[in-house]
């Protein structure tokens, strides 16, 4: 369970980037988190692991608390939550197994990281994870020879291998077409049930959102302005987040009314 | 032409020139007359003595002329010498490879914290400030006569060369690999082996072998002021006054040189 409460994030002397923010995630749901670029989503996914320091506020994850965790203890703690990026920052110039492989570094002694003697049992759950989602035959592929698709599916396999506590998604399907987004999100939704994982994904495609997971959370300016099933979340929800903001998608915004104001859905579901 | 005359009464020709460099004119007039003075003052002040050079001019003459035809009977000698070289160049582009890959990663400022970062600049600047010839003559007067000066030295000239071009390399890598390690829990020297060591291995490669090259040249070069290698051999042939050895050296030398940029180049373009 991931408990986030009164989360403060502020760059510098700026008008906060988060504020007061309050999350809870419980079982192995998978949440949305829409919102306009600047809202605040990425810093919050990024508070969590703390690749993001906080300015303020609480993190617990499954009871630990995240906030002020230093060295060894955050690294302890960073292996429990997997985490996927937009732009797969994957090693290109490792091997597809040796990417994967790297999920388990916060496990792994340094000499056998260096030397790649990784246990047997991860290397058996690499090949398991891999053949899952489709990408085993590449093992001894250079990262940066496969397509954006399959590299994500690295990223995926990568945040597995660390046995998660949770997963954090960073607009995962930014980089790829249409097709292959899909794609990556219903694996994402599949996989989160087989492994029962809490699963967090920044989208900007509202109907991917809809379609593909349980809750959905609206930021606006560092606030949720709307938490709730993906059925509730219509017009009204969407003009409070994306308002007077160019609408991201056509067939849910056919007939953009600007006369609705803001914070219409506030706190209501 | 009644056209043309109606055309320019509506508007002037319109003319374009590139505009000045420098667009203040005074500053642009003045910066060509400092740098007359500063000739005509260097010119003037200088103490060139007219005399010994026309006396020096068919010495010189005399010197080329007697390095024709080079002279490759004492090719034991120069096998010798380069050989010597070519150790020293090579062992100390190992050595100093080696050891500047910690002072890459000490002296690049995404990477470390500012008291290390700045040691590790300093490390550098100072291997870097004196030309590889001074550093040879500290170290011939510390170590005394031999390679072993000689390859100190080019170990100096290495750490700094490649040291600071691989630091720079480091602070551009793609920070996003970083975040991935660090997402898995990874610590700090797992995060440099798998996010940054990779990023910077073709560049480390490609400088590795540039290095190699260089070091054969200085190599040369350090062995005239006592640190071993062709460079003595070369020294020697002049001081008595074997100017077709000497000829010959210097041939072998650039021989020596494009051979290496050849296989240099070609090791660097394979690698990527």
């Amino acid at each position: 369970m991931l408990e986030i409460s009164k989360l403060v994030k502020r760059y510098g002397n700026d008008e906060p980037v988060l504020k007061e923010l309050d999350l809870v995630v419980e079982g192995s749901s998978v949440v949305s988190i829409v919102g306009a670029s600047g809202a605040g989503k990425s810093t919050m996914l990024r508070c969590i692991n703390r690749l993001v320091e906080p300015t303020s506020g609480s993190i617990r994850l499954n009871g630990t608390e995240l906030v002020n965790l230093r060295g060894g203890a955050l690294r302890r703690a960073r292996r429990k939550i997997g985490m996927v990026f937009q732009g797969f920052n994957l090693i290109d110039r490792l091997t597809v197994m040796e990417n994967v492989l790297a999920g388990r570094l916060g496990y792994v002694s340094l000499y056998q990281a260096v030397t790649r003697r990784y246990p047997q049992q991860d290397i058996e759950r690499a090949f398991t994870l891999m053949e899952r989602v489709g990408i085993a035959h590449y093992a001894n592929k250079r990262a940066d020879a496969l397509s954006g698709g399959e590299r994500q599916r690295v990223g995926v396999v990568r945040a597995l291998m660390q046995e998660p506590e949770i997963l954090l998604a960073d607009e995962p399907t930014a980089s790829l077409d249409p097709r292959t987004s899909e794609q990556i999100m219903k694996l994402l939704q599949s996989l989160a049930q087989e492994l029962s994982l809490p699963v967090l994904i920044n989208i900007h495609n509202v109907a991917q959102a809809k379609a593909y997971t349980e809750r959905i959370v609206g930021l606006r300016h560092g606030k949720m302005i709307f938490d709730g099933a993906p059925g509730d979340f219509g017009k009204e929800a969407l003009d409070a987040i994306y308002g007077g903001i160019e609408a991201p998608e056509e067939e849910i915004t056919a007939a953009p009314s600007r006369t609705s104001s803001e914070g219409v859905s506030h706190g209501q579901i | 032409m009644a056209r043309s005359d109606s055309a320019r009464s509506a508007s002037p020709a319109r003319v374009w020139h590139k505009p000045p460099f420098i667009a203040n004119p005074w500053l642009r007039y003045g910066l060509w007359l400092g740098v007359l003075i500063y000739l005509v003052w260097a010119l003037g002040s200088l103490p060139f003595n007219w005399e010994r050079i026309s006396e020096g001019l068919p010495r010189a003459s005399r010197i080329f002329g007697g390095g024709f035809p080079p002279d490759f009977s004492r090719s034991g000698l120069l096998l010798t010498g380069f050989k010597e070289s070519l150790q020293i160049a090579i062992l100390a582009t190992l050595l100093g490879v080696l050891l500047s890959i910690p002072f890459a990663v000490m002296a690049a400022k995404n990477i470390v914290p500012k008291p290390v970062y700045l040691f590790g600049r300093a490390v550098i600047i100072v291997s870097r400030s004196f030309h590889p010839v001074i550093v040879a003559i500290l170290f011939v007067a510390a170590v005394g006569f031999g390679p072993l000066a000689g390859i100190l030295t080019l170990t100096v000239y290495s750490i700094g060369f490649v040291g600071k071009l691989l630091a720079e390399e480091i602070e551009e890598i793609d920070w996003g690999q970083v975040e991935a390690m660090k997402a898995t829990g990874a610590g700090y020297f797992a995060i440099l082996v798998y996010a940054v060591f990779p990023q910077i291995l073709p560049r480390q490669v490609g400088l590795s072998m540039y290095q190699l090259d260089s070091n054969l040249r200085a190599s040369a070069v350090v062995g005239i002021v006592g640190a071993g290698g062709i460079g003595a051999t070369l020294m020697n042939a002049f001081g008595r006054y074997d100017y077709d050895f000497a000829f010959a050296i210097l041939l072998v030398i650039i021989a020596m040189i494009l051979v290496s940029e050849g296989i240099s180049g070609w090791i660097r373009k394979r690698i990527w």
